[in-house]
């Protein structure tokens, strides 16, 4: 594929209040650097994402999507994790088997103390997309941007 | 009369596509065909009917009306119109070549819907004559002659060759433009073919269907009729018959924001659908039967009562195929007449 | 097999264990059945039918019914009584209302198969002996009975009645079906292979609601996507995006709880294989989850409602296979 190196892609996170954004806040304050094309939104618990987040994401621009949360197991609401575990490996799942590109998904466990971890998750994943290109398969044509 | 050999037609339909955009029914699977944009080398089906019919082309599914764009308190407002492209659809049947007409009287009437006309300017209907209907056609109750199919063109086909004649001035330019092409045949072998046809016809399983129970003067006797019930019991509100029906016409206007503006695009909408009737006060028809009541009512009433009695159904037989659990005009009809 | 049904009905009927029965009504022409309520014996000797076409699966109509007065007597075939647990077990049928008699199931037949063949002008079809006999107005015409089976039967994943009051016939056992075949296929495509396949199926899709609104899983009173305060509702597909999104959330929304009855696919009128969307989502949860067929009790806990601590990370979906 070819690769157009001035491609900057959008990314959806999804993060969890309690651990991933606060995680995302610490690589701030420890001055990490992470792309300026991830786009946080904060969601009370990684399983308040219903799968149509994701569809609407990419709906709507986005080139890569990616859920973060607690570890499994420090879930602020006990088990909320555990549920969107299964819930986003069978809809990622269902996407591949559409088609769609399966590196535009990810899901990464990132708690409030993983400062260095967010930025690094996130530089990585933003390099992944890039490789990708344009999201094409799963992008609605009127919102392309003119 | 002008005629092509069959041997010729892909030729004639090479010419064709290369000053105007030409569809022809092509099978997607066997004897499963759908109207597809001709290139060179596709073949044009045998299956008696599209599964989806030729409304699509003056009436798409979906189509953007206009856009917007907004900044502080100016609108500017988008014409994205492109509906006024030349085109051919070739092979339509006489239910479908009918069922313009009765687009026409909804679409072309004040206010006239400019979308609509514009298509139905630029489009030319070449229609194909049927030899071979099957057990769900029931044209003929509507008066319809499967062997005179009408259109721009109509087209005959005798097992050798096609023969053309014009119905419309935008008809005669068309055989005109291809006269080239066509020469001229005896077409004696027809005759046969249409009354082999027409017999066919009287022997089909709904030929006895008749329209004489139904009309706009029988309004409120069929709107109360007890039948509707048990008919309507099964019936699980998709829209499979109204989709695929030549004449359902109902749509829905709705804006989309894109993020960088607002498209305002109409669709196709279903008299069966829950939200059809959905309105700021509520909702006037909130029971499957009352749904399904308005589907056969409009065809079978109301349209002939605003229509000079012409009816809203031409008998292509689509809903009673593919209908999931098989509930249609036809049984509609039967329960509903006056026995 | 339709006289034994009829009798039995007819007795329930005049025992008063029911008040009503539940089947399918002969049509204009050989093939085609609907599902009725029956009320009287008149009415059932007049239209009952069942036969090769009778394929509807009737549990979601019994939602409604179970909770009209009286019993209702219901005939279920073995993949019927999949859905019929299925709807048990999420409260949607009150069961005490239902009456159930298993009966043999298929191999159903479908008429468009027959049709697909260029026979038309169908006036009756007769099984002899597994060779259909099709009588037309165009003359007489044979075909075998298995190349009209339709796709649902085609791989048929049990026999056995999940649930009943009695059975007329004899009941069956769970089969080794090759229903995942085709999800395999899929699977080990490319991903662009996939998507060229995808894009070829659905992009045919009209937005009818047929698959929606048959499926015995998809009990929702109002559904996302007829409810303008979901922000996604919607009722033509706009763009390719909004095809994808219908079949990936319908698909989803009843993972865990399709027991795979088919019904999506037929009654397509576009014949999209549906049920394969449906499926992938069976087998990814039978491999990672652990072996689960939804309807087969009302007690276990759904797939998607339950967790291990232990499950595998969606990390699986991106290191298995090629791309």
């Amino acid at each position: 594929m070819q690769v157009n190196e001035n491609f900057e892609p959008v990314i959806v996170a999804f993060c969890c209040n309690w651990c991933s954004y606060a995680g995302a806040d610490l690589s701030g304050t420890n001055r990490l650097n992470y792309p300026a094309n991830v786009k946080i939104i904060r969601v009370p618990c990684s399983c308040r994402v219903n799968p149509m987040f994701i569809l609407r994401a990419f709906q709507r621009g986005a080139d890569g999507v990616i859920i973060c949360g607690c570890h499994p197991g420090d879930c602020h609401y006990t088990s909320g994790n555990y549920f969107t575990r299964r819930r986003i490996t069978l809809l990622y799942s269902m996407l591949d088997f559409l088609g769609i590109e399966r590196n535009r998904t990810r899901l990464e466990w990132v708690s409030a103390a993983e400062g260095a971890k967010f930025a690094a998750v996130m530089n990585q994943f933003v390099e992944d997309v890039k490789k990708l290109g344009p999201n094409r398969r799963l992008e609605d044509l009127r919102c392309r941007k003119q | 009369m002008l005629k092509i050999s069959a041997s010729n037609l892909n030729a004639l339909f090479d010419r064709i596509a290369e000053k105007q955009t030409l569809y022809i029914p092509v099978d997607r699977e066997p004897n499963v065909s759908e109207y597809k944009k001709y290139e060179s080398g596709m073949t044009m089906s045998k299956a008696l009917n599209t599964v989806r019919s030729a409304k699509d082309f003056f009436f798409p599914q979906t189509e953007n009306l206009a856009e917007f764009k907004v900044s502080g308190k100016t609108i500017e407002v988008k014409d994205i119109r492109k509906e006024n492209e030349d085109f051919v659809v070739f092979g339509v049947r006489a239910c479908d070549a009918r069922s313009f007409g009765i687009l026409d009287k909804v679409f072309l009437s004040e206010p006239v819907d400019s979308f609509y006309k514009n298509r139905r300017e630029h489009g030319t209907i070449v229609t194909m004559a049927c030899t071979r209907p099957a057990e769900t056609c029931f044209c003929t109750t509507f008066g319809i002659d499967p062997t005179v199919p009408g259109g721009d063109v109509s087209v005959f086909f005798d097992g050798e060759n096609y023969f053309f004649l014009d119905n419309t001035p935008k008809g005669e330019a068309f055989v005109a433009s291809v006269s080239d092409m066509l020469e001229d045949g005896d077409a004696s072998k027809l005759a046969e073919v249409q009354e082999n046809t027409r017999n066919i016809m009287k022997k089909l399983p709904l030929s006895g269907l008749s329209t004489d129970s139904f009309g706009g003067e029988r309004l409120m006797e069929h709107f109360n009729s007890d039948k509707w019930a048990e008919l309507s019991e099964s019936c699980f509100g998709c829209g499979t018959c109204t989709f695929v029906c030549p004449t359902c016409q109902c749509y829905d206007i709705r804006d989309f924001d894109t993020g960088n503006g607002i498209k305002r695009f109409r669709c196709w909408d279903s008299c069966m659908y829950s939200d059809f009737t959905k309105m700021a006060h509520g909702n006037s028809r909130n029971s499957q039967l009352e749904r399904f009541r308005q589907r056969f009512m409009h065809k079978l009433v109301y349209f002939p009562a605003n229509n000079n009695g012409e009816f809203g159904c031409v008998g292509c037989g689509r809903c009673l195929s593919k209908c999931p659990i098989s509930m249609n005009i036809v049984k509609v009809m039967k329960a509903l007449e006056d026995k | 097999m339709q006289e034994a049904m009829i009798k039995r009905a007819k007795e329930l009927l005049a025992d008063g264990t029911v008040n009503r029965v539940m089947g399918w009504k002969k049509g204009e022409f050989a093939y085609d059945t609907t599902p009725a309520v029956f009320e009287t014996a008149e009415e059932i000797d007049r239209d009952f039918i069942y036969n090769d076409f009778t394929q509807a699966n009737q549990s979601k109509y019994l939602i409604k019914e179970s909770r009209k007065e009286g019993k209702i007597l219901a005939l279920l075939k073995p993949c019927d009584t999949y859905s019929f647990n299925q709807l048990v077990k999420e409260h949607r049928i009150i069961r005490e209302n239902v009456y159930v008699i298993g009966i043999p199931g298929g191999p159903k037949i479908d008429i468009e198969k027959i049709k697909a063949k260029g026979i038309t002008g169908i006036t009756n079809v007769k099984n002899e002996d597994y060779t259909l006999k099709i009588e037309t107005i165009y003359g007489v015409e044979t075909m075998p009975f298995y190349e009209a089976v339709s796709v649902k039967c085609e791989s048929c994943k049990s026999k056995k009645h999940v649930v009943y009051d009695e059975l007329i016939g004899e009941g069956g056992d769970i089969l080794d079906s090759n229903r995942f075949d085709m999800v395999e296929k899929l699977e080990n495509m490319t991903s662009q292979e996939r998507y060229d396949f995808w894009r070829g199926e659905l992009s045919r899709c009209i937005r009818c609601n047929a698959c929606r609104n048959v499926c015995p899983a998809c009990t929702c009173e109002n559904c996302v996507f007829d409810n303008p305060k979901s922000g996604i509702d919607q009722k033509a597909a706009a763009d390719s995006f909004e095809e994808n999104m219908f079949h990936i959330i319908r698909a989803f929304h009843v993972a865990g709880r399709c027991t795979d009855c088919g019904e999506c696919s037929r009654v397509c009128p576009q014949n999209i294989p549906l049920h394969l969307l449906n499926r992938k989502f069976i087998k990814d949860i039978n491999c990672l989850y652990g072996e689960y067929q939804a309807g087969a009790d009302t007690t276990s806990k759904a797939p998607l409602t339950d967790y291990r601590t232990d499950d595998c990370e969606p990390s699986v979906v991106h290191e298995r296979g090629a791309e």
